[in-house]
């Protein structure tokens, strides 16, 4: 008996496809890529309601989504990849979403949980914003009201899905340049 | 002192201005020309006896079928030597919805007719600062008058009859 006993319940990424032989193992940039960045998410929490309280929950010890390699909150924008926007915005809450996207570095990804985040949900109103996807492209919703804490996972790891299969070309697409311009940001 | 002998003493001082005094709910109300806002609550402000020094609230409400009166403005005083409440209200046209502002009286009068005016269009006559504080600065309306629709004016892909009230937004 080892009088130290070692985790061997450990989960490890499968590898990508690729070729391998005696000591060499070849694969495409894409895929490496892909899957570092997919285990490393940075997601920026932008939390304005109940949806807020949710992902607290998901990020806690409970549901943990540092499961999925999204171990640190970032608080600054410039540092994250995923935008997490959790409840309501209002009409004069929107520019300022929209500047908290424009100041994330690409690649960035926006994940809109919750039936106000995506649509507007019940605040058919003059004050609220009818879903973000009026100022900020948006790649994944989670619908709920609010989601339960698998919902937002399950939305983080759709998240992951699209993140390791991006192709390194995609932000230099004419399709993404307009996607972009269709939102009026260079 | 009551609520009666409140009413009695403003009535002694503005005679004939004073309309609809009632009391409900142990809160007293009453109707004054739109003109004289200032000069009553400055009296019962300055009055030793009343002493209504504190503005809780300030608001209005749109009435669109009292011709000529549609928008009316309400004060919430409080008088924290009586520990008595008076609302104070006062009705002027749409058209020109032009009232003098308390904000000389009550410091937190600025924000609170701000509000009304961002809401109901209260044109407040003498406010330091009067522009939009709660709704977005592009809004071109003023939403809580009743000719606009409460729903996002801007929305297409809801449809009114799952909501059931007819096809369209009336």
């Amino acid at each position: 008996m080892r009088p130290v006993q070692y985790n061997t319940n450990l989960k490890m990424v499968d590898l990508p496809e690729g070729h391998s032989g005696e000591g060499f193992f070849a694969t495409s940039l894409n895929n490496v890529i892909g899957l570092a960045r997919k285990n490393s998410i940075w997601p920026l929490p932008f939390a304005t309601s109940c949806c807020g309280i949710e992902f607290m929950a998901t990020m806690a010890a409970h549901y943990d989504l540092a499961r999925f390699g999204s171990e640190r909150l970032g608080f600054s924008p410039r540092q994250c990849d995923l935008l997490m926007v959790m409840g309501t915005i209002s009409k004069k809450m929107a520019p300022i979403l929209r500047q908290v996207y424009l100041q994330m570095a690409e690649p960035r990804w926006v994940l809109a949980v919750g039936a106000c985040a995506s649509s507007g949900g019940i605040f058919d109103s003059y004050s609220v914003l009818q879903g973000i996807d009026q100022v900020i492209p948006v790649d994944v919703y989670v619908p709920g009201c609010p989601p339960r804490p698998e919902a937002i996972i399950d939305g983080v790891m759709k998240i992951q899905e699209l993140v390791g299969q991006e192709s390194l070309r995609r932000r230099n697409s004419e399709q993404y340049k307009g996607l972009l311009e269709s939102y009026g940001i260079q | 002192m009551t609520h009666e002998q409140i009413i009695e003493t403003l009535e002694a001082a503005f005679a004939g201005q004073l309309s609809d005094c009632d009391t409900a709910h142990g809160i007293s109300a009453i109707t004054i020309p739109a003109a004289s806002n200032l000069k009553v609550l400055q009296f019962l402000y300055d009055s030793e006896d009343l002493q209504f020094r504190f503005l809780t609230d300030l608001t209005a409400v749109h009435y669109p079928n009292r011709t000529n009166e549609e928008l009316c403005v309400v004060y919430h005083l409080h008088s924290l030597h009586l520990n008595k409440r008076l609302r104070i209200k006062l009705y002027v046209p749409v058209a020109a919805p032009k009232v003098f502002t308390a904000s000389k009286l009550f410091s937190g009068a600025n924000w609170m007719e701000r509000e009304t005016f961002d809401f109901y269009g209260v044109d407040f006559v003498g406010h330091p600062n009067l522009k939009r504080i709660l709704n977005v600065d592009e809004m071109d309306y003023f939403p809580m008058r009743k000719e606009y629709p409460m729903e996002d004016p801007t929305r297409i892909d809801k449809d009114d009859e799952m909501f059931g009230r007819g096809g369209t937004i009336c």
